[in-house]
């Protein structure tokens, strides 16, 4: 396996993006990130591409050619990928293993969705299709419903409160305030969260990530070119994937995600760091549940544990591992394909120094993406 | 969902069949093809009584809105969703129905009840299945 | 002698007072509850209906009776309210009871009686030994106009009975019935409310019916009024059944165990067979029972019914008549409106 390199970053603002469709979006993104790299359109290979569902946001299937049609990547092989929420965190590593395994040197990644063409009913019901359709959402199951159940478990488990979760969005929302491409840009109470419109006991409209727009792009290329092109790389060190029971209700154990567990274990064992070592951290916040659930199943505090942590101010942006300082799903928009690249782009503009003046010191970086209620989870580890 | 697909799924939204495996006894609800224990593929229908206890809830106040083409989950709103352990050993995700909110509490014992569970708007075919009610 | 092997009952827990639907359009509550002689009746929740019903009574049927549901040869749903127009309740409630293929479904209409003319049928099948077991019920979830007294009565719920010649608990020895063609009370195809010719009801529809029928097999059974321990009529309210009573010359001591509407309101298909239920659940071996029921169009069939001893062995299986009954909870007249259909 060759080692690779990330040379280019580029992405939409996310949001309520009227104006563009769901190809406007991603050559978007692909633009912005071969200009960032500094290539030409010609020398791209492959491109990889996540999006949970054009059909069903947008009647539009086969977007590999779609996108590279659009982006004039001409007659470039293309693929979508797709696993729900992560399918962009999928697409990247995709894109990692086309050029690790030497099949090709230069390859563009691009995460994409377009949620409000439709109608928001329609849009759960699109959502709901990334848990067991047959026994889980037609039974009325739907993602707060299924985020809340686990919530409650852990609240009865471990004590942990609604204002803990709370505080997740409130931090979330203070970090997003200086990201330029979030939804967001509003600073939000712990007051505001606890009154917001409940959505299924204990989820409330503040600790869910909104529907968005976006897209987010990444140029992936191998070592030896990284080297012959004189290009400031940031290297991925560490990819790890795994996937669990679809149905939340068929896990061996509901309170943590073993997906993220697999897929971290096998991240650090190849990047050769373990959970200490992680100095910054992008991490799946689809709830602010879910949140609290990765630092622990990603092993920076004990299993239980997250609440008081967060409480601490151990994952704000200056404390001890500073989570989701582009804002989060919760903040920053949660496009679904998109986010998975999305949470590269920052991790990678931040360790690179293309964001001025946020944890300035980190070289070890991690992203986690999770599909449904835990049936997937990705892990990449980055390294300056 | 269409006619054929909700006709495949009735002896398990009906009567709660599952699957026995042959070879070293675990029980899955739903059926499923492979033993998620040992592998194998010889496993049995087996049906479920329809006893269980609540492992986890929560009280949802926006359901997925249906209309005559989707799927219109039949509900009260809010309503009652719950992780349900069965007395067998596998668990699922139901309504509970016939109670007031505050009367759902992890570890209460339910039953299961057949009810409506979704229709394809007024002209398309009903959907039946499992929920479940506090059992004394 | 072929009769009853096991019967099982489905109230729904949901109530409307008879002041909730009176406050609606500003009526006298207090002269409709005496007028009617109800208080209060039972209303479907929003995922139930006619089919939903009947496998709840069925499955506490089956309990009773201790029959597997494979050995039932046949079934029978009489109601107003079949979910659909075109699709058999019998099939989803066979496919629900895990009957598997072997058995003959239809589903029954005769407005309030269809349910004992299901009975009429299936005992002619265990009689003539062409079948075995068979199991008919009569289920509703009534409809009436927003507005129309009829909203006072229309209630859901319905019963069960398995009919077999083994282990029979209840032992049906004769039916006849009286019928014609009379249009009292009637729906339509495409309506959603039935219509009813106001008074017209009365004399010419309910009470000749329920007399003629009554009298008839008083008469081929050899037997007069004090012959029975108990009486159930169709209780379209409470005023009718007692009246009816008094006229043929039954006490209030063998009409009130099986008189269920001023608690319940009229579950129409289900609400001689409710009757009968209660009846069952308290009768003691030996006792005779008088069933006469009456559908709207116009019929009403009449069975002269002994307990025997097999009862006190099944009695306690599955939940009573009374219990359904005491589960209740109220609800305001909006949420009768979601629940009936009427706003969607």
């Amino acid at each position: 396996m060759r080692d690779v390199a990330v040379i280019g970053v580029g992405a939409t603002k996310f949001g309520q993006l009227w104006d563009n469709g769901l190809q406007d979006l991603a050559t978007s993104a692909i633009n912005l990130s071969l200009n960032d790299a500094r290539i030409s359109r010609d020398s791209v290979q492959s491109l990889y591409v996540g999006s949970m569902s054009g059909g069903l946001f947008s009647s539009q299937e086969h977007l590999g050619s779609l996108f590279a049609d659009w982006a004039g990547l001409k007659n470039v092989p293309a693929t979508r990928v797709e696993g729900a929420c992560a399918s962009g965190g999928l697409a990247l590593r995709q894109a990692y293993i086309d050029v690790a395994s030497g099949m090709h040197d230069v390859v563009v990644v691009v995460g994409a969705e377009k949620m409000t063409d439709i109608s928001g009913a329609a849009v759960t019901r699109a959502l709901s299709t990334a848990a067991s359709y047959e026994n889980e959402a037609v039974f009325g199951a739907t993602f707060p419903g299924l985020y809340a159940m686990i919530a409650r478990m852990h609240m009865e488990k471990f004590g942990t409160t609604e204002e803990q979760m709370a505080l997740v969005a409130v931090k979330n929302h203070q970090n997003a305030l200086s990201n330029p491409y979030a939804q967001f840009h509003r600073q939000i109470t712990m007051e505001d969260v606890l009154r917001s419109t409940k959505l299924a006991d204990p989820i409330k409209l503040l600790d869910a990530s909104p529907i968005s727009d976006g897209a987010a792009a990444l140029i992936l290329v191998s070592k030896d070119y990284a080297q012959k092109n004189s290009v400031e790389p940031v290297w991925i060190a560490g990819s790890g994937c795994a996937t669990d029971t679809i149905s939340l209700h068929d896990r061996d154990d509901m309170l943590t995600l073993k997906a993220t567990v697999l897929a971290a274990k096998q991240a650090y064992q190849q990047a050769g760091v373990g959970p200490g070592d992680v100095q910054i951290a992008e991490v799946h916040d689809c709830f602010t549940i879910a949140e609290l659930l990765a630092i622990e199943d990603l092993g920076f505090v004990e299993k239980g544990k997250s609440g008081p942590f967060v409480q601490a101010g151990n994952t704000d942006i200056t404390g001890k591992i500073p989570i989701n300082v582009s804002g989060g799903l919760k903040a920053k928009g949660h496009p679904i394909g998109a986010t998975g690249v999305m949470q590269a782009v920052e991790i990678v503009s931040i360790l690179s120094g293309r964001t001025k003046g946020k944890c300035i010191n980190a070289e070890i970086g991690l992203t986690h993406n999770i599909g449904g209620s835990g049936g997937t989870a990705v892990v990449h580890i980055f390294k300056k | 969902m269409t006619s054929a697909k909700i006709w495949r799924k009735m002896p398990e939204y009906y009567e709660l069949v599952g699957k026995e495996c042959e070879k070293c006894g675990a029980l899955f609800f739903p059926a499923r093809p492979i033993c998620k224990k040992c592998g194998s593929s010889k496993l049995q229908d087996h049906k479920l009584e329809g006893q269980g206890v609540i492992k986890t809830f929560t009280i949802i106040r926006t359901p997925i809105a249906g209309d005559d083409v989707l799927e219109k989950i039949i509900c009260e709103i809010p309503y009652a969703l719950a992780i349900v352990q069965l007395s067998e050993g596998p668990c699922l995700t139901a309504q509970i129905v016939d109670c007031e909110a505050d009367e759902v509490v992890i570890g209460k014992n339910v039953e299961v009840v057949f009810r409506k569970v979704f229709e394809s708007g007024r002209k398309g075919a009903i959907c039946y299945g499992y929920k479940f009610r506090l059992s004394e | 002698m072929a009769g009853i092997v096991g019967w099982g009952c489905y109230i729904p827990r949901n109530r409307i007072r008879v002041e909730e639907v009176a406050n609606s359009s500003s009526a006298d509550a207090e002269k409709i509850k005496s007028g009617l002689k109800v208080i209060e009746k039972s209303v479907p929740g929003i995922d139930e209906d006619t089919i939903t019903i009947s496998v709840e009574a069925a499955r506490n049927a089956i309990k009773v009776a201790g029959i597997k549901p494979d050995t039932l040869d046949a079934l029978y749903i009489g109601s107003e309210s079949h979910p659909y127009a075109v699709k058999p309740t019998g099939t989803v409630l066979a496919e629900a009871l895990g009957v598997g293929n072997k058995y003959t479904t239809a589903d029954f209409e005769f407005a309030c009686k269809a349910g004992t003319a299901a009975i009429q049928v299936g005992l002619a099948w265990i009689k003539s030994g062409m079948a075995k077991l068979v199991l008919v019920g009569g289920c509703d979830t009534a409809q009436a106009s927003p507005g129309d007294p009829l909203e006072y009565t229309a209630a859901a719920g319905g019963a069960v009975f398995i009919l077999g010649l083994d282990n029979v608990v209840a032992q049906i020895n004769h039916t006849v019935s009286f019928t014609s063609d009379t249009p009292d009370f009637w729906r339509r195809e495409h309506e959603k409310y039935p219509s009813h010719a106001g008074a017209f009801t009365g004399q010419p529809a309910y009470y000749k019916h329920i007399i003629n029928a009554t009298k008839m097999l008083l008469g081929e059974v050899g037997k007069s009024s004090d012959d029975y321990d108990y009486v159930v009529f169709h209780q379209p309210n409470g005023k009718f059944p007692e009246r009816v009573a008094k006229v043929l010359g039954f006490t209030k001591k063998q009409y009130a165990p099986g008189l269920l509407v001023d608690r319940i309101g009229n579950t129409y298909s289900g609400a001689s067979m409710l009757g009968l239920s209660a009846v069952l659940d308290v009768a003691k071996p030996g006792e005779s029972i008088l069933v006469t029921s009456y559908g709207s169009g116009a019929g009403s069939d009449s069975f002269d019914i002994v307990v025997t001893d097999e009862i006190e062995k099944v009695r306690s299986r599955a939940r009573t008549v009374e219990s359904y009954i005491q589960n209740k909870i109220y609800i305001s007249y909006t949420d009768y409106l979601k629940n009936t259909g009427v706003l969607e």
